[in-house]
C-alpha cells in the first residue's frame, strides 16, 4: 500500500532530521488504512500500530497454545473412538493456529522465542477463558460451541484487518474454528438428546461456560481502553458490546434447538431493539481473573513453562545437529 | 459385554494385534498435547497419533464394534505388544519407541500392501502414513544421536532401556501372512543403518526373554499398562449403553 519503504524495515526511522517526511508517512498511512488499503510487512507504519498490532497478535497466538490444555484435558478419556480423533485434530490445529499466529507477528520484527518469553514470564497474557477448568466431557462440548463460537464472532471481522498478514492468517483459522464450532455443537447436542446423566452433563457445562464466554468479548465499550485506536487503525472492526450482543443473538436460538438453557434469567427477546436483553456481567470476576487469580492461571502457565523448559535440551539438540550438518556454521534457531 | 476378557470369535489374532499396536501408541502420543518440546512437535506428534488412530479404527471395525473393543475389554484381552504401552519417559523415549515400531510397522504394511490378504487394502494406505512416521522418528534419533553430549545421553539410554521389548513384534502371530524372521531381519538392518548415522551402537542384550517374548500378544502387560486403561476407558464404563 504506502508508497515510501524505508530501508530499515523496522520502522521508527523517522528522526528529527525529517520531520516533514514523517508527517507526510504518517498521512499517507492514515489515508491509506481509511482507504481500507492493506498494509504490508515492509510498508511504513507508526510505532503504536505495530506495538499494537505485536500485542494484539501474540495475545492471539498464545491464547491457541495455552487454549490447548483445557481441552487435551480429555483427550485421554474421551469417550469413543470417534470423539478421541476429533479432539486430537482440533488440538492439533490449534498448535497449528499458534504457528500461523507466531510466523504473522514475526512479520512486525519481533521473533517466536522474544514471544514465548513474554508468556512464559506473564508480560504477554493469553485469554482469559482458558483459566477456567475442564471438569467433565460436556466441558470440551461447550468449549467448542461457546468459547470458539465467541472467539468466531471475534475473529471473522479481523479477516478484513488493516494488516494484511494478519488478516490472511485469520482467514484460513476462521474456516478451521468454525468446523470445531459445529463439532462442539453436535457433541452437546448428542449429550442432550442422550441419556438423563449425559443431558444434565450438558447442561452443567453450558451453566459453568456461559458467563466466561460473554467475558471473551472484553471489557464494556466505556472500559476498554485500546478499543477507539484500534477502530480508527481498522485493526478492530466492531466494539466489544457489539460482538458480545451479536454473539448472544446467535447463541440464545442455537440453546433452543440444543435442548439446553442458559444460566441467565434475563435474556428475553427485545422487539425493539430487536436484540435479546441479557444479564449483567461480573466484570470483578473478569478482572480478577485478568489479574491472575482465577481458577487455573497458575496451572496453565506452569505446564506451559514446564513443556519449554524440559524440551531445552531437544531444542539445543536440533541447533547442535544443524549447526554441524548444514556446513554454514549459522546460528539455527530450533 | 458381559465377558469382558474374552476376545470376539470375530477378532483373530491377527486383527487384535495390528489393531491393538496403533490404538495404544496413538493414546500415549496423546498424552503428550500441550507437553511437547515445540510447537511444531505438538502438531507432529498429534498428527502421528491420529494416523495411527485411524488405523486402530479400520481395524477394530473388521472385528466388531470400535468402542467396544477399545472400551469394554480388559487388560488380558489386549493384544498390543508391551512395547507401544511404555510410558512417554523424556523425548528421547518417546522417540526411541517410535524409532523401534515405525520401522517395523512400516515394513510390515508394505509387506502387507503388497499381498492380497485381508490387510491389504489398509496397508496400501497406512504404508504412506508409516513412512512419515518413520521419516520423523528416524530425523529425531539423527538430531538426538547426533546432537549434544546430553542429548545423545538420553537418547543411548533410551534405546537401550526399549531394547528388551523389541523381540515381540516379530514372534509368528496367527493370520498374519508375513515371515517374522525376514521382517525382522529387514527391520534390524534398517535400524543399524540410522543409529550408524547418529554415531549410536545397536542396543545389546536379550530382546526374547522368558517374559518379553511375545508376552503382549499373548495378553500378558506391563504394570503401566492397567492404569493407561484406567484412564482411556473409565467415561464410557461410567455410562453403560450411553452413544456419544
Amino acid at each position: 500500500m504506502v508508497a515510501v519503504t524505508p530501508e530499515t524495515g523496522t520502522s521508527g526511522g523517522v528522526d528529527g532530521g525529517s520531520a516533514g517526511l514523517g508527517a507526510q508517512l504518517r498521512a499517507d498511512f492514515d489515508a491509506a488504512v481509511a482507504a481500507e488499503e492493506r498494509v504490508e510487512p515492509r510498508d511504513w507504519m507508526p510505532e503504536e500500530y505495530r506495538a499494537s498490532l505485536v500485542r494484539q497478535m501474540a495475545q492471539h497466538a498464545h491464547s491457541e497454545i495455552i487454549g490447548m490444555q483445557p481441552e487435551a484435558n480429555w483427550i485421554t478419556r474421551a469417550p469413543s473412538l470417534r470423539r478421541k480423533a476429533i479432539l486430537m485434530a482440533k488440538v492439533q490445529d490449534e498448535a497449528g493456529h499458534g504457528l500461523y499466529l507466531y510466523s504473522a507477528a514475526e512479520t512486525l520484527g519481533t521473533s517466536r522465542d522474544e514471544l514465548l518469553d513474554k508468556l512464559h514470564s506473564g508480560k504477554q497474557k493469553y485469554s482469559s477463558i482458558f483459566n477456567y477448568p475442564t471438569l467433565t466431557w460436556a466441558d470440551v462440548g461447550a468449549i467448542g460451541w461457546l468459547v470458539d463460537g465467541a472467539a468466531i464472532t471475534n475473529q471473522v471481522p479481523i479477516c478484513r484487518c488493516s494488516y494484511g498478514p494478519y488478516a490472511r492468517a485469520m482467514v484460513r483459522i476462521c474456516k478451521e474454528e468454525s468446523f470445531h464450532q459445529r463439532q462442539g455443537y453436535e457433541l452437546l447436542l448428542a449429550l442432550s438428546r442422550g441419556t438423563e446423566a449425559q443431558h444434565a452433563m450438558a447442561q452443567d457445562a453450558v451453566n459453568r461456560w456461559w458467563w466466561p464466554s460473554l467475558m471473551m468479548f472484553g471489557p464494556p465499550d466505556d472500559e476498554s481502553v485500546h478499543s477507539a485506536q484500534a477502530m480508527a487503525w481498522r485493526i478492530k472492526r466492531h466494539s466489544n458490546d457489539e460482538l458480545r450482543q451479536r454473539f448472544v443473538d446467535i447463541a440464545v436460538p442455537q440453546a433452543e434447538s440444543l435442548g439446553l438453557t442458559l444460566p441467565d434469567p434475563d435474556i428475553k427477546w427485545n422487539e425493539e431493539r430487536g436484540h435479546y436483553d441479557f444479564g449483567a456481567i461480573d466484570w470483578a470476576e473478569f478482572w480478577d481473573v485478568l489479574k491472575g487469580n482465577g481458577p487455573c492461571n497458575e496451572q496453565r502457565i506452569s505446564q506451559r513453562r514446564r513443556a519449554h523448559e524440559e524440551g531445552a535440551w531437544v531444542r539445543e539438540a536440533a541447533t547442535a545437529y544443524a549447526q554441524k550438518h548444514n556446513g554454514t556454521g549459522r546460528e539455527v534457531q530450533a | 459385554m458381559s465377558a469382558d476378557t474374552a476376545v470376539p470369535p470375530a477378532a483373530t489374532a491377527a486383527v487384535l494385534a495390528l489393531a491393538d499396536d496403533a490404538l495404544i501408541l496413538s493414546h500415549r502420543l496423546g498424552e503428550w498435547a500441550g507437553h511437547a518440546p515445540v510447537l511444531e512437535e505438538e502438531v507432529a506428534l498429534a498428527n502421528i497419533a491420529l494416523d495411527l488412530l485411524g488405523q486402530a479404527r479400520v481395524l477394530l471395525s473388521m472385528a466388531g464394534d470400535e468402542d467396544e473393543l477399545a472400551f469394554l475389554r480388559e487388560e488380558r484381552a489386549f493384544r498390543n505388544v508391551q512395547l507401544v504401552e511404555q510410558p512417554n519417559g523424556d523425548f528421547a523415549h518417546t522417540i526411541a519407541r517410535q524409532l523401534y515400531f515405525s520401522l517395523y510397522q512400516h515394513e510390515l504394511y508394505a509387506e502387507l500392501a503388497a499381498g492380497d490378504g485381508p490387510f491389504a487394502p489398509l496397508a496400501a494406505k497406512a504404508v504412506k502414513e508409516t513412512a512419515y512416521h518413520r521419516d520423523h522418528a528416524e530425523q529425531w534419533t539423527l538430531r538426538l544421536g547426533d546432537g549434544t553430549e546430553e542429548s545423545r545421553r538420553r537418547m543411548r539410554a533410551a534405546l537401550d532401556g526399549l531394547w528388551k521389548y523389541t523381540g515381540e513384534m516379530f514372534r509368528p502371530v496367527d493370520g498374519l501372512d508375513v515371515d517374522p524372521a525376514a521382517l525382522e531381519a529387514r527391520w534390524l538392518a534398517a535400524l543399524g543403518g540410522v543409529l550408524e548415522q547418529a554415531g549410536l551402537d545397536l542396543p545389546e542384550g536379550p530382546r526374547t526373554g522368558a517374559w518379553a517374548a511375545g508376552a503382549g500378544r499373548e495378553g500378558l502387560h506391563t504394570e503401566p499398562f492397567g492404569r493407561l486403561l484406567a484412564e482411556m476407558q473409565h467415561l464410557h464404563r461410567s455410562h453403560p449403553g450411553a452413544s456419544w
